[in-house]
């Protein structure tokens, strides 16, 4: 089977700053992904690589088979919520679900009002007036009604409150449950992801430090996954500190 | 994507409509007034001598909102293409930038290629077909006025047709100036990131060049016309008398009506750049005195100009060039955005 997500030797650089460096991942289709690490770990620069808003400075990288954005078809096979959920501020509610319907050939019209009635949303409400929650649930009611085989969310609940973040996780999982979907969602807090993941990626100073199933990860880390990640990220930044400590040869 | 950028333009779009409403009510109520009395002043039939009086009769029966709607005709047309570059052109790519919306618009299923070609070209159609309306109007309007300024001795307004005023705000360029303003805004939008430091760079960037092609290029697309009139009493115009040397100038002939004089030099005999030395016969009255004077030095003025049957011809060339540069703008904002931004 295809992997939904599938790099080699992956690198991004951004003048001399390395934001992700040779990353070789391959992630099988039907996974819930949590892709974890503190801020600034290279995240973002994963995600925008795999829906094709950045291109890679070397290595490969194919999403469902096919290179990311390369043409209508592959945008329609994968749903993308940026960080900070962008909307569109002068359009309403009905506006944006519009827009979805003539963007997307496979737009499911019934899914998306379904979604947004059950949330409780004002059709006519401008987007821009939408709470911090509200206007996550939208952006993810835009992806999802596009009806992707691979969803893709950058830090989609960092930003909400307590309770707007259960929300939006328990609709996620309703969601997922219920049909074949691939999901790569990030975060900084490893908590959030517990409840959904089944898959976990850490990546930490712009390398991926483990990845593999949770619960394969679990039974050779029995003191949970909260204690495995921090393990992994102060190993990487010890190895970091130390390296840059480490005595050349000349000297 | 037509749906998308009609949703994010129709604002725009139904301002300019109304605007251009309102004008066409204007101009469609007054017009066909002037119309009617430059049709029964005789001028379409005149002759050289009695232009002169019918031209001032014509005007001073104008009723004076058309003198006002006139100018204020000429200044929307003028500004038109700069408004457009300025609130058309340049947020249309910055104020997705700003607003970080480019991440949600790029991940739909279309590529952002077509994204940004169909918005480049319904938009950039929409500049072209304001500015096309609004000088198809003004130029309907403003025709009988305009006609007067092709006949010597008439009241003139200091304008030309081929003149950098009149003719920037007649007939086609302004649809060429339209499209590239358009195209400018959009290009400065992608540099520089920033609504209004794009709008600030594409305004001065559109002034300049408008100032700079009126005053220094227009006259290079089409090779001048040039000819020797010899300077006698009966075709000179005393212009006055600088540092002890007089400034002649031959007064326009027929075949110069409406011309464009590019420059006049008075030559002496052998054809090399005179200066002519005061002669005191010709600032006053004495005719036969000045006539033997001038006689004895043979100067003549060596005119360069572009005549008036010219116009149509620079009117498709310039808008030609202008509509290539957008074009060429249009190419590289899409070749910019497949290269890079994110």
């Amino acid at each position: 089977m295809t992997p939904a997500l599938a790099t080699r030797g992956l690198s991004k650089q951004y003048g001399h700053r390395l934001a992700l460096a040779d990353c070789t991942l391959s992630i099988p289709a039907g996974r819930i992904v949590g892709l974890v690490g503190p801020n600034g770990a290279g995240k973002t620069t994963l995600l925008h690589l795999a829906v094709g808003m950045l291109a890679p400075t070397s290595g490969t990288i194919e999403v469902l088979g096919g290179r990311p954005a390369s043409g209508p078809a592959q945008l329609a096979k994968v749903g993308f919520v940026a960080q900070d959920a962008p909307v569109y501020a002068g359009f309403s509610v009905l506006d944006h679900l519009r827009f979805g319907q003539h963007l997307n050939p496979g737009w499911d019209a019934a899914l998306a009002r379904d979604r947004i009635d059950r949330l409780g949303l004002d059709l006519g409400q401008r987007a821009g007036k939408l709470s911090g929650g509200e206007r996550a649930q939208l952006a993810l009611t835009l992806a999802l009604a596009k009806q992707p085989e691979l969803l893709i969310l950058d830090e989609p609940i960092a930003s909400l409150d307590p309770l707007a973040r259960s929300e939006f996780l328990r609709s996620l999982a309703d969601f997922t449950a219920s049909r074949q979907i691939s999901v790569v969602m990030s975060s900084h807090l490893v908590s959030d992801l517990e409840r959904i993941c089944d898959y976990l990626i850490v990546l930490v100073a712009s390398r991926v430090q483990v990845a593999g199933p949770v619960a394969e990860l679990l039974a050779s880390h029995r003191q949970g996954l909260e204690d495995l990640v921090l393990s992994y990220m102060s190993q990487a930044s010890r190895s970091s500190t130390t390296s840059s400590h480490q005595p050349t040869p000349e000297a | 994507m037509t749906w998308l950028t009609w949703r994010q333009f129709r604002a725009q779009a139904i301002a300019a409509a109304a605007v251009l409403t309102v004008l066409a009510i204007v101009l469609a109520v007054t017009g066909p007034y002037m119309a009617h009395l430059y049709d029964s002043s005789g001028i379409a039939t005149c002759t050289r001598v009695s232009c002169g009086p019918l031209t001032n009769t014509f005007g001073n029966k104008l009723p004076w909102f058309d003198t006002v709607l006139y100018l204020l005709g000429l200044g929307i047309m003028f500004l038109t293409p700069a408004i457009i570059g300025v609130f058309w052109g340049a947020p249309l790519i910055a104020h997705e930038i700003e607003a970080r919306t480019l991440p949600l618009t790029w991940n739909q299923s279309v590529t952002k290629t077509r994204w940004l070609a169909v918005k480049l070209g319904l938009v950039g159609l929409a500049s072209v077909a304001t500015a096309g309306l609004l000088s198809l109007m003004l130029t309907w309007w403003s025709s009988p006025m305009d006609s007067t300024l092709d006949i010597p001795y008439g009241h003139r307004l200091l304008l030309e047709r081929l003149g950098p005023v009149l003719f920037a705000t007649r007939g086609v360029v302004p649809l060429g100036y339209a499209a590239f303003a358009f195209a400018l805004g959009v290009t400065a939008g992608m540099l520089t990131r920033r609504t209004v430091s794009a709008m600030a760079a594409t305004l001065g960037v559109f002034a300049a060049l408008q100032f700079a092609w009126a005053e220094w290029i227009r006259a290079h697309l089409v090779p001048p016309v040039t000819t020797i009139v010899p300077l006698n009493p009966g075709t000179i115009s005393v212009l006055g008398i600088k540092d002890g040397f007089m400034n002649l100038q031959a007064a326009p002939t027929l075949t110069q009506q409406g011309a464009w004089i590019l420059s006049g030099q008075v030559i002496d005999a052998s054809g090399r750049p005179a200066q002519v030395p005061a002669i005191p016969a010709c600032l006053g009255t004495n005719f036969q005195a000045c006539a033997a004077s001038l006689a004895r030095f043979h100067f003549r003025e060596l005119i360069s100009y572009e005549p008036a049957s010219r116009f149509w011809t620079f009117q498709w060339a310039e808008t030609g060039i202008f509509v290539a540069l957008a074009l060429a703008l249009a190419g590289c904002c899409i070749w910019w955005l497949i290269r890079r931004i994110a």
